[in-house]
């Protein structure tokens, strides 16, 4: 499911945040959103779940379309907007419950399921993150309890289970060290086949492994969008370059 | 004077106050125990008070007491918790937010007669509830509402906001959210507020005494609107207004009010305590 961006603005308070910004994100292809800190990536990363509502003063202009509705009209229905566009955070944040009661959570809240479904679907998500076999014995064991990769697994695994189309990831790697990352990166490759993903990340070397597209945002602006390997070989813009040859960040 | 001194001066005024605290505490509790102990039996705790409240037991005084503290809960629990949730979750932080949360501050000061009198003047008076068991559950209610909101509030808002982020980015309605997520987490917070709320009401006078104490009533009360015998109220009238009375009924009291609140207080702290030991994020 593809996600078109035109003429994006946000502003808080008096701040503005995303500048007139324009993208398309590919159904079955990673994105990645890289820039330097407070460059608006996570902004815009919130835009397409709507998070930026929960903001006081923040202010939006634009069109986001997901399958020809703008998700930025003021009757979009965000519970549906939600399970279709799921998130996972920088920390790896599971309720402070048992692991499958982690993984129905999203199934209980929409009333999807009876018991038996519900376990169904538990076991297929947890296999689509590669927890199935090491957490099937500990379905009821806390979920606080898990090293920080299987948390963050785990967190995936309770997004997937709600059938979402579209996965933003906020810096999912951030918190995990890098064995944990590399095998978050090929669950991510592996993801793509059935979801538009999205990602935000401050480390350039994983955007360019992981991403089919990249965009480069300074200042709130979207300065270039396209291929991984164009951004990181030709980029077009002198900012761009600048920015990934490390002379600021 | 050389630092060394200096700082051995004060390390022994900084103990001698501490000490200070601890000391008339231990002495209450020691002398009220050693002189009410001996007056402690099983007629004591199950009889009425008989020849002029000289002789025979605490037990309507006691059951008073019970019903007061859990009107009073009832009514509190409810709203107290209602409210904090709106405070803490649903309220923008706007002026008027600001003045209900310093107005909830304040009324936790204010002194406890003057929730007597209130009661008097609302329950008594206007709703013509008479002295009664409810308008005594409710003026203790209103007592310890502040109590109540302040200690959900604080459970409440100790959750963690990412709990509550990644709930809606579920999908999860703010209710969802707050229903699932925050109050279970909340509950050990709001517990350990509402005891020591129980605790607080069991033991005061000034607000029952308008409201609801009798004097002197050696038989259960039948309904909710009749008066009831309360183990503050008791105290006070045994120890002041009735000539001699044997020092081991009075004490006997004592230890039973201050059993009965220490114990509840005991239960708040053995609640923090486990969840403490539970919470990991």
């Amino acid at each position: 499911m593809d996600i078109k961006v035109s003429g994006l603005n946000l502003w808080y308070g008096d701040f503005h945040a995303l500048k007139d910004v324009h993208a398309l994100f590919c159904a079955k292809k990673i994105t990645a959103i890289i820039g330097p800190s407070g460059c608006g990536k996570s902004t815009l990363l919130r835009v397409f779940n709507r998070m930026n509502d929960l903001v006081e003063g923040a202010r939006i202009k634009g069109e986001v379309v997901i399958e020809r509705e703008n998700i930025l009209d003021e009757d979009t229905d965000l519970v549906k907007l939600r399970k279709r566009v799921g998130m996972v955070f920088q920390r790896p944040n599971p309720f402070p419950l048992s692991v499958l009661e982690n993984v129905i959570f999203g199934l209980k809240i929409h009333g999807l399921a009876n018991k038996y479904e519900a376990e169904e679907t538990a076991e297929q998500s947890l296999k689509s993150v590669l927890l199935w076999d090491e957490l099937k014995d500990k379905l009821n064991k806390p979920a606080l309890g898990l090293s920080l990769e299987q948390k963050q697994r785990l967190c995936i695994a309770r997004l997937i289970s709600v059938k979402p189309d579209i996965l933003l990831m906020d810096e999912p790697c951030s918190a995990l060290d890098p064995q944990a990352t590399q095998r978050i990166e090929e669950l991510m490759r592996e993801l793509k086949t059935n979801y538009t993903i999205i990602i935000v990340t401050h480390n350039m070397q994983q955007a360019a492994r992981v991403s089919d597209d990249t965009g480069f945002m300074l200042l709130g602006e979207l300065v270039e969008f396209a291929k991984t390997e164009e951004i990181f070989t030709k980029p077009k813009d002198r900012r761009t370059e600048d920015y990934i040859t490390g002379r600021y960040g | 004077m050389n630092s060394k001194k200096s700082q051995k001066i004060a390390f022994i005024f900084l103990l001698l106050a501490t000490l200070l605290i601890i000391v008339p505490v231990g002495l209450i509790i020691a002398i009220i125990i050693q002189k009410g102990l001996p007056g402690i039996s099983w007629e004591f705790l199950s009889d009425i008070p008989r020849k002029g409240m000289r002789a025979g037991g605490i037990f309507p005084a006691i059951v008073g007491t019970l019903y007061l503290v859990s009107g009073a809960i009832i009514f509190a629990l409810p709203i107290g918790l209602f409210s904090a949730i709106y405070l803490s979750e649903y309220a923008k932080d706007n002026f008027l937010t600001r003045i209900i949360k310093l107005a909830i501050v304040n009324l936790a000061g204010v002194p406890s007669v003057v929730y007597g009198l209130f009661g008097l003047a609302l329950f008594v008076v206007f709703f013509k509830f008479g002295a009664s068991i409810l308008s005594g559950s409710l003026t203790l209610g209103i007592m310890i509402l502040p109590l109540i909101i302040t200690a959900s509030r604080e459970a409440l808002e100790s959750v963690p906001y990412s709990f509550r982020e990644v709930s809606w980015s579920l999908g999860a309605s703010k209710w969802q959210t707050i229903r699932n997520i925050v109050l279970p987490n909340a509950i050990p917070g709001i517990l350990t507020g509402t005891i020591l709320g129980l605790g607080r009401a069991a033991g005061e006078t000034a607000p029952i005494l308008f409201t609801v104490a009798a004097f002197y009533l050696p038989q259960l009360p039948r309904s909710i609107f009749n008066q009831a015998m309360a183990l503050p109220y008791h105290l006070y009238v045994i120890s002041t207004q009735v000539p001699n009375v044997d020092e081991k009924i009075r004490y006997g009291t004592a230890l039973v009010l201050l059993t009965m609140v220490l114990f509840m207080n005991l239960i708040a702290v053995v609640i923090r305590y486990k969840f403490r030991k539970k919470k990991k994020w």
